[in-house]
C-alpha cells in the first residue's frame, strides 16, 4: 500500500504552527494524557496513530479546547498557537474554534440545506458583508473540498441526503470555510468506504497547502500515505514523534515498531 | 482453539431443519402465548374505551337540545315605559317583575288556543315555563327598546321538567310526587306540541351561555366556564412555555452537573408527580392569602395550573433536548459557534417537535384539572356574564370547564346531569383539538437526518 504514496508537493514545512508542552488531560480521577511535548509544523499533514483509548482523539480535541464542553475534563501543561497560549484565561474558545476548525469522525451536516451547511461558519463569525461575497466564499470553499462540481445543482438540497463520502467533504468544506489556519481530523474516514477515503485523502493532501492538517486515524496506511510528521500514542504518552518515513520504516522506540507491526492495539 | 477437534459429544445428532425440537416448539408457544395476552390487553383497552365514549356520547347529547316554547308576548307600553320617551335609563327600571305578567298573559294565550285553560291554575302554567322567560324578555326588550308596544313571538325555554319529559327522562307515571310537574300539565304539554307551539331545538344556550341557579337547569349554559379555561390557559401559556424552556435550555445544556443540579432535577421530577390539590392549596395560599390577589379569578387559576404544568414541560422539554444527537452541537461549536448559538441555531429547532408536544399535552392536563380550582373558589354559581373587556377576563370571578362540569354533576334536578355529560363532550372535543394541533405542529416541524 506504501507505493499509493500521493504526489510530492513542494511546501515549505519549517514554521511551529503549534507547540504543545507538558500537557496532562485528566477525566475525573484518571489521567488520560500523560507529560505530552509536540511541535505541529504549519502547512503540514501531522498524523496521531495508535491503539483505541491511547488518548489521540482526546490529545486532538485539546488543540481546540472541544474539551471544555466535557465538565469532568481538566488540561493543564501548556498548548501554544502562534506563541500564544489558548488556555489562557483571555481566550474565548469560539474565537480559537475559528481558527482551529474540526472534522468529526462521523459525517455530521447540520439538517440544513448545502448551502446554508458551508455559510454557518462564515455568517456568524460576519466574514461577509453581503450576499455576493458568502456565495463567493461558499463556493470556494465547496471547490477546496472537492465537492462543488457534484452540488453546484443543487445548493439548497438538504446536506443530509448526499452520501457519506459527500457529507464528510461537506462538513470538511464547512470547517475551512471560515479559513482557519489549522484544521483537525477525528478519524475522518472511518466512516466512508475505500471510494469516498481516497478522495478525502486526496483532498487532506492539497489542504496542507493552506492549512496545518492533523489527522488522527486508525489506519497506518493512510497515515504513511497522507501524513509528512507522524506521532505515536500509547496509554496517554506520546511514544514517538518524528517524519512519518521514518516511523514506517526505522521507528525508535520498540512499542512503535510492535504496533506498526501489529503486534500490540 | 480454532484447530482443536470438538469432542465428539457436544455435536448435536443430525436433525432435519423441516422438523422442530421441542425446544423451539416451546419457544415458539411461549411467544404465541405472549400476543395473545398483549392483543387481549389491547382489546379490553379498546372495549373500556368505547364504553366511556359511548357512554358519554348517550348521556351527554341530548344536552344539546333543549324545549322551547313560542310565545306570543304583547309588550305593554303602559308598564315598561310609563314616562314614554323610551329613555334606556328609564327602561331598565322596570323589573324581570313587571315583564312576568307580560309573559304570563301570552302563555296564557298560548295556552287557551290549544282549548286548556280553565283548569290549569296560574301558578301550574308558571311550571310549564323556565323561571328565566322574565328575564330573556326583558333583555330583548332593553337590547331594543323600539319593541315596545308590539306583539312579538318568543322562543322562551321550557321548564326543565317538560323538556325532560319530550326527552324521555320524566315519566307520566313517576310524576305523582313531584311537586313542579302534574299529569294536567303533561295533557298541556302534548296537544302544545301538536299545535307546534312546543319544539325541541339546539340549545346554543348551553354552549355560549353561562352557569344558573338551581332552579333554572335548562337555562344553564358551560359557556363562561369554557371562557374562564381560556383565560386560564392564556396565563399557562404565557409563563409555563418560556420559563419551562429556559429552565430546561438552561438545566441541559449550561448548568454544570454538580449535586445542586442533581437536587434540582430530582425535585423537578417529584412535582410532576405531586397531587394537584396540593397545587391548590399553594396557590391559595401565596397568591390568595398573600399576594391578595382576586378570588376565583381566572389570573390566579392560571397561576396554580402554571406551578402544576411546569414539571411537565420542562421534563418533555429536557427529554427533546437529550435526543437531539450530540453530533450536532459538536458540528457547531467546531466551526465556532458560541453555546448559546449552537443551541438555539441548531439544537432548539431540532427539539421544536417534542418541546411542543410537552406543552400541549401539559395545557391539555391543565385543561382538565378541576382540584386546585376547588380550593381558590373558581366552582360553581360564580360569573352570570360575559367579563367586561379582555383583560377584566383574568381578574373577575369565573369557573371553569371542568369545575363547571363537577358543579352540575352534584347538583339535585337531573338536567344538570345531563347538562354535566353535554360538557364532558365540550372538554372532550377541546383536548381532542389539542391533541390534533400537537400531532399537526410534531409533523410541520419535524426534520429528517
Amino acid at each position: 500500500m506504501n507505493d499509493m504514496t500521493l504526489t510530492e508537493r513542494a511546501v515549505n514545512a519549517t514554521d511551529c504552527k503549534i507547540t504543545a508542552r507538558n500537557v496532562q488531560v485528566y477525566y475525573g480521577e484518571t489521567h488520560a494524557i500523560k507529560d505530552v511535548d509536540v511541535d505541529i509544523l504549519d502547512k503540514t499533514v501531522t498524523a496521531f496513530i495508535g491503539p483505541s483509548g491511547c488518548g489521540k482523539s482526546t490529545f486532538l480535541r485539546c488543540l481546540n479546547r472541544m474539551n471544555d464542553t466535557i465538565d469532568i475534563c481538566r488540561v493543564k501543561g501548556e498548548i501554544l498557537l502562534d506563541g500564544e497560549d489558548i488556555y489562557d484565561k483571555r481566550v474565548d474558545p469560539v474565537q480559537l474554534r475559528a481558527k482551529v476548525g474540526m472534522v468529526f469522525q462521523k459525517p455530521n451536516p447540520f439538517p440544513k440545506s448545502i448551502y446554508d451547511n458551508v455559510a454557518y461558519g462564515p455568517k456568524i463569525h460576519g466574514l461577509t458583508r453581503n450576499r455576493a461575497e458568502l456565495d463567493e466564499i461558499v463556493e470556494a470553499s465547496l471547490r477546496k473540498a472537492a465537492l462543488w462540481g457534484e452540488v453546484k445543482d443543487r445548493l439548497q438540497a438538504p446536506g443530509t441526503g448526499l452520501s457519506g463520502g459527500q457529507q464528510q467533504r461537506l462538513c470538511i468544506a464547512r470547517a475551512i470555510a471560515t479559513s482557519p489556519e489549522v484544521l483537525l481530523m477525528d478519524e475522518p474516514c472511518s466512516a466512508l468506504d475505500p471510494i469516498a477515503t481516497a478522495q478525502v485523502e486526496e483532498l487532506i493532501d492539497e489542504l496542507r497547502t493552506n492549512f496545518s492538517v492533523v489527522i488522527v486515524t486508525h489506519s497506518m496506511q493512510q497515515a504513511a500515505r497522507v501524513s509528512q510528521k507522524t506521532a505515536f500514542f500509547h496509554l496517554g504518552n506520546l511514544v514517538e514523534y518524528d517524519e512519518t518515513d521514518q516511523i514506517f520504516t526505522n521507528p525508535t522506540d520498540p512499542r512503535t515498531e510492535s504496533y506498526i507491526t501489529g503486534r500490540i492495539g | 482453539m480454532s484447530d482443536a477437534t470438538h469432542p465428539a459429544a457436544h455435536k448435536s445428532p443430525a436433525r432435519s431443519l423441516h422438523q422442530l425440537d421441542a425446544r423451539t416448539k416451546r419457544r415458539n408457544a411461549s411467544e404465541r402465548r405472549f400476543k395473545v395476552m398483549g392483543i387481549v390487553a389491547i382489546g379490553i383497552g379498546l372495549a373500556f374505551l368505547v364504553l366511556l365514549l359511548s357512554t358519554i356520547v348517550i348521556n351527554g347529547s341530548t344536552a344539546f337540545q333543549q324545549t322551547f316554547i313560542k310565545v306570543p308576548v304583547y309588550l305593554d307600553p303602559a308598564k315598561l315605559d310609563k314616562s314614554g320617551n323610551r329613555d334606556p335609563d328609564d327602561l331598565k327600571k322596570a323589573t324581570t317583575f313587571t315583564y312576568a305578567p307580560l309573559v304570563q298573559n301570552g302563555l296564557l294565550e298560548v295556552v287557551q288556543k290549544a282549548g286548556f285553560g280553565s283548569e290549569l291554575s296560574k301558578s301550574d302554567m308558571k311550571n310549564l315555563i323556565s323561571a328565566s322567560a322574565a328575564s330573556q324578555v326583558r333583555d330583548r326588550v332593553l337590547a331594543d327598546p323600539s319593541l315596545i308596544g308590539k306583539t312579538v313571538d318568543f322562543e322562551i325555554f321550557a321548564s326543565s321538567r317538560v323538556d325532560g319529559y319530550l326527552k324521555g327522562r320524566v315519566h307520566r307515571d313517576e310524576i305523582a310526587l313531584d311537586k313542579n310537574i302534574s299529569v294536567a300539565q303533561l295533557d298541556l304539554v302534548d296537544s302544545l306540541r301538536k299545535d307546534g307551539a312546543l319544539h325541541k331545538g339546539f340549545n346554543w344556550t348551553f354552549i355560549f351561555g353561562a352557569d344558573a341557579s338551581d332552579s333554572r337547569a335548562e337555562q344553564a349554559g358551560i359557556g363562561i366556564a369554557m371562557l374562564g379555561s381560556f383565560y386560564m390557559m392564556l396565563v399557562v401559556l404565557v409563563l409555563a412555555l418560556p420559563i419551562g424552556v429556559a429552565a430546561s435550555i438552561y438545566l441541559e445544556e449550561f448548568a454544570k452537573k454538580n449535586r445542586f443540579t442533581d437536587l434540582i432535577e430530582v425535585n423537578i421530577s417529584n412535582l410532576a408527580a405531586v397531587p394537584s390539590i396540593v397545587f391548590g392549596i399553594l396557590g391559595l395560599a401565596a397568591f390568595i392569602q398573600f399576594a391578595h390577589l382576586p378570588q376565583s379569578a381566572p389570573l390566579v387559576g392560571g397561576l396554580v395550573l402554571t406551578l402544576m404544568t411546569l414539571p411537565t414541560i420542562i421534563i418533555s422539554t429536557r427529554a427533546a433536548l437529550k435526543a437531539v444527537p450530540p453530533s450536532i452541537r459538536d458540528a457547531a461549536l467546531g466551526v465556532g459557534a458560541s453555546k448559546m448559538q449552537s443551541v438555539f441555531h441548531h439544537v432548539l429547532p431540532l427539539a421544536m417537535p417534542g418541546i411542543l408536544t410537552g406543552t400541549i399535552i401539559g395545557l391539555a392536563q391543565a385543561l382538565g384539572e378541576t382540584a386546585p380550582l376547588l380550593l381558590i373558589g373558581m366552582v360553581g354559581y360564580v360569573a352570570t356574564n360575559t367579563p367586561e373587556g379582555f383583560w377584566d377576563g383574568f381578574v373577575s370571578p369565573n369557573s371553569a370547564m371542568p369545575a363547571q362540569i363537577y358543579e352540575w354533576a352534584k347538583r339535585a334536578d337531573p338536567a344538570f346531569y345531563e347538562r354535566a355529560w353535554g360538557g364532558i363532550i365540550i372538554l372532550l372535543i377541546f383536548l381532542l383539538g389539542m391533541n390534533l394541533i400537537a400531532i399537526i405542529l410534531r409533523r410541520k416541524f419535524e426534520r429528517r437526518w
